[in-house]
């Protein structure tokens, strides 16, 4: 920066120019794909939306009608069931790190958290094999049910304890100097406050693993009836989708666009309205 | 005075001992896992060897395995994956920490967010008839090039954060003394905000190594090794997901969960390495 | 609130799961997936019996059974005695259809395409990369190979009949429900295959009939071993089998009630080469009574009422006197 000022001055405007342009270019390059795949989701699926899409079971190959009517149910079922999983554990074991998760076993626990949530999802569906569909000797919603569950857990954790440690010390001890035992004080004031980030957190993480494939490949496997039973077979947008996509029938590629387009309504719908709602913004 | 407080057990033992044993639970789900994958990939391991992990066969016929294509096919199409979401997703978090008059910075935001709500298997649609016809059919630049848009998200977000978390002073002193905002940057900002950055750009190399249906709707399933970006690959993610329901033998199961073994080693050590980058530069967890 | 409604779901559907029948549950080839798609519907709606059948590969086929995960197993790809031994030895091979395998390509203009043997091996082999180098006349493309990334039936039939025509091909290569292919893609299960032929230009690969003809696939003419170009067809499917099924060695293994027999590479004029019958795979010795009744009830439906589908759906049903072989062994199946 040792040269002329004013000589020097119009090449650094024209650097900084420069500058600007890549990091507006960047952004708007970044945001093509979204346009791209959100109007081809939108274009495609929903022509194939209909009253029997969201009711009928799928219909033989080259037969027309049919639906995803199964596989949306199932979703729930299986996403209900990983939150039976996922919801206690992390909940209560972010309780746990916020008031009496200081030392040495707090670390651990912690870490440990840290690193299932490194873990790629399709080796936690592996885990669900093994420890419940080889024992049981059955594809199970359960099984996908518990996979899913713990994907949900170091997110759930982690929200929990902090916002649980954001509740003021104050309110704490005032429940403390009231002679309100701890685990009440905990439980009713402390948690309670701290439900509204809680709960947006718990709504994001099931917004994800709604999305889930991977684990449930061999883990719910698929069903092609209605099905309620926990442990039998279960049909889930996400496989059903993954079937139909890499299937040649025109029929079943348009269902695949249709049923993305209700499973971005959900997460999308879910995420965004979550978002806006809470003072914090997540990060994965 | 209760001499007998000492024998009664109070609610707050029960409560500390009942959300401890759920917060115990973590680390043993975590050891449970560790011990069953290493349990099942033990007639693997004991056929094959170390010699695994290099050997490039893959012939479920004849019971011969080797990973070697598939760490390939992982780390080329994660690396694809970088080149083109790392100068993207700068320049995204740039935009949103840096250029303040901006009145779009929030729906921006929002719809890099947006990117990363869409589930994966959407993606893989797409990628089936959008993206692969036009990039000349399935092949390992295609999985790379999905990649990239499904890590952007992370990248940009972290990088933000990273950004924000660099004291307004810094950029206040450059400023003050007349610099642009391109000299701001490359003083004030930037030099502080390397170690995060390094730990965004590792945490997106770790996100896009176990991504899964994305890719391997796109990547053409094939376990070789080719110089050629457009030929088709396969990666670990996508061999266990493609074959683990069929899988025809016994030692055929046991070395695809030793690809899951080597998935979990690799994408763990990787998360760490970019947590505590990222940790260090915003004194917290990314 | 959340946690309540989702208990409150789930207890619903426990209930409502209690009270609903079981499902009995199978998987494996995607060769017959339509076929059997059909007759699990209209099964269900005649007598109320819930069949699930996923297509996984007639290797995950055989896996998932022989572990007992499944009621019963799909699959082109017979068991070998030994598996059969070291998956307990109480299995049965129940014929329910036969289909041709398609070679289809992807060529924009050619509808017409005829292949020997011997062309066919070279370009799985990679020897032939060009369209140009199979017959001059074809657009300058290269080929791109599609095979299946899992474990086929469809595959061990297709390669079964490469390993009997071209010596190359049986010592490169070799026949099975998963080979080390020398050049292409793999897609996951006949769909998969049918998909990839169907979008990438220039593609070749392997399928089930139906699965090119309802993907409006072109279909090559392959020369059979009386050396006549043969269309695949409901047709020359049938004449296949019974050119096949004629011969002395074949009847001495139906005479004994094993039926895993090998179609390809049939002798007749009509007969088109590349055929096979597809199984599912049953134990002789059912363990839920229940569930076993209704497993019995299938397949005696798929074998006499049943036969009257597969036919729409360019399957060749399977011939009246294999069939009522067949329906004697399902007899001798213990509830």
């Amino acid at each position: 920066m040792e040269n002329n000022w004013t000589q020097g001055l119009g090449q650094r405007k024209l650097i900084e120019k420069i500058f600007l342009s890549a990091v507006f270019a960047s952004t708007a390059l970044a945001l093509v794909p979204l346009v791209l795949v959100l109007g081809y989701i939108f274009i495609k699926g929903a022509p194939a939306l209909n009253f029997n899409f969201f009711t009928q079971l799928p219909a033989p190959v080259n037969e027309p009608g049919g639906g995803m009517g199964n596989a949306i149910i199932g979703t729930f079922i299986i996403v209900a069931l990983s939150c039976l999983v996922g919801l206690p554990i992390g909940i209560f074991g972010g309780i746990w790190l916020a008031l009496y998760g200081q030392g040495k076993r707090g670390f651990i626990i912690r870490y440990a958290a840290d690193v299932l949530s490194s873990i790629p999802s399709i080796v936690i569906g592996i885990f669900a094999y093994v420890l419940i569909v080889a024992t049981m000797k059955r594809f199970s919603a359960m099984a996908g049910g518990f996979a899913l569950g713990i994907i949900m857990i170091p997110t759930i954790t982690r929200t929990t304890e902090e916002l649980v440690k954001m509740v003021p010390r104050s309110l704490y001890e005032a429940g403390l100097a009231l002679g309100i035992p701890k685990w009440k004080v905990s439980l009713k004031i402390v948690l309670r406050t701290a439900w509204a980030g809680i709960f947006t957190g718990i709504m994001l993480s099931v917004a994800r693993i709604m999305g889930e494939t991977a684990p449930l490949l061999f883990t719910a496997f698929n069903s092609m009836y209605w099905n309620f039973r926990i442990d039998e077979p279960m049909a889930s947008m996400t496989v059903q989708i993954y079937n139909y996509a890499i299937s040649p029938f025109a029929d079943w590629n348009a269902k695949a666009w249709a049923g993305s387009l209700v499973l971005v309504m959900l997460v999308l719908g879910t995420t965004v309205f979550v978002k806006k709602f809470s003072q914090r913004v997540y990060y994965g | 005075m209760r001499l007998s407080r000492f024998k009664r057990i109070t609610g707050d033992d029960w409560f500390s001992a009942i959300t401890f044993s759920f917060a115990a639970s973590i680390p043993l789900l975590l050891f449970l896992l560790i011990c069953l994958l290493i349990i099942k990939s033990s007639l693997g391991f004991k056929t094959f060897g170390f010699g695994f992990i290099v050997s490039s066969s893959w012939d479920p016929l004849n019971d011969v395995y080797g990973a070697l294509p598939f760490i390939y096919g992982t780390i080329i199409s994660s690396l694809i994956a970088l080149a083109i979401a790392v100068p993207l997703g700068l320049g995204c978090a740039i935009f949103l920490a840096e250029v303040t008059q901006s009145k779009v910075k929030e729906q921006v935001a929002t719809m890099i967010d947006m990117l990363a709500a869409i589930p994966s298997v959407v993606y893989g649609l797409w990628g089936i008839f959008v993206l692969s016809p036009f990039l000349g059919g399935p092949s390992l630049l295609v999985g790379g090039v999905i990649l990239s848009i499904m890590i952007l998200p992370t990248i940009t977000a972290i990088s933000r954060e990273v950004f924000q978390a660099v004291p307004h002073s810094l950029r206040e002193s450059a400023l003050a003394l007349g610099a642009t905002k391109w000299e701001t940057f490359k003083l004030a900002v930037f030099g502080p905000a390397l170690s995060g950055l390094v730990g965004a750009i590792i945490l997106g190399l770790g996100r896009a190594l176990g991504e899964t249906m994305a890719v391997t709707m796109v990547i053409g399933n094939r376990a070789n090794i080719s110089p050629s970006l457009f030929a088709p690959a396969y990666t670990l993610a996508s061999v266990i997901a493609n074959e683990f329901a069929e899988a025809t033998s016994e030692v055929n199961l046991s070395v695809l969960v030793e690809l899951g073994l080597i998935l979990l080693v690799i994408t763990v050590i990787v998360n760490g390495a970019a947590r505590f980058f990222v940790w260090k530069t915003t004194g917290h967890k990314a | 609130m959340f946690k309540k409604i989702s208990v409150l779901l789930l207890g619903l559907s426990l209930l409502a799961g209690l009270a609903s029948a079981a499902v009995i549950n199978g998987a494996g080839a995607t060769f017959p997936y339509p076929i059997y798609m059909k007759w699990n519907t209209v099964f269900a709606e005649q007598t109320g019996i819930k069949i699930n059948y996923q297509g996984i590969g007639s290797g995950g086929g055989i896996r998932q059974f022989s572990a007992g995960i499944t009621d019963f197993g799909g699959s082109d790809a017979p068991m070998t005695d030994k598996e059969i031994a070291k998956a307990g030895g109480d299995i049965l091979h129940i014929p329910t259809v036969m289909g041709a395998v398609a070679v289809v390509y992807n060529l924009p203009g050619v509808r017409n395409l005829n292949l020997d043997a011997d062309t066919l091996a070279d370009i799985f082999l990679g020897k032939i990369t060009n369209w140009q180098g199979v017959n001059s006349s074809l657009p300058n493309m290269p080929i791109k190979v599609c095979y299946r990334s899992d474990g086929s039936g469809t595959t061990s039939i297709f390669t079964g009949y490469l390993a009997k025509v071209s010596l190359d091909w049986a010592s490169k290569v070799g026949a099975g429900k998963a080979v080390a292919w020398p050049t292409g893609i793999g897609g996951k299960g006949n769909s998969g295959v049918a998909g990839s032929v169907k979008n990438i230009e220039g593609a070749i690969g392997y399928v089930e009939l139906s699965y090119a003809i309802t993907n409006n696939l072109a279909a090559a003419n392959l020369k059979n071993k009386a050396g006549v170009y043969t269309t695949p067809s409901l047709a020359s499917t049938s004449a296949a089998a019974s050119g096949a099924l004629s011969a002395k060695a074949m009847k001495k293994l139906i005479a004994a009630g094993d039926f895993r027999l090998d179609l390809n590479n049939a002798p007749g004029e009509n007969s088109y080469p590349i055929v096979g019958l597809t199984w599912l795979l049953v134990h002789k010795n059912q363990k839920d009574s229940g569930k076993g009744a209704n497993l019995v009830a299938y397949l005696k439906w798929a074998l006499t009422d049943g036969q009257k589908y597969p036919a729409d759906l360019l399957y060749a049903p399977l011939p009246k006197d294999i069939a009522s072989k067949v329906l004697e062994q399902v007899e001798t199946i213990k509830i």
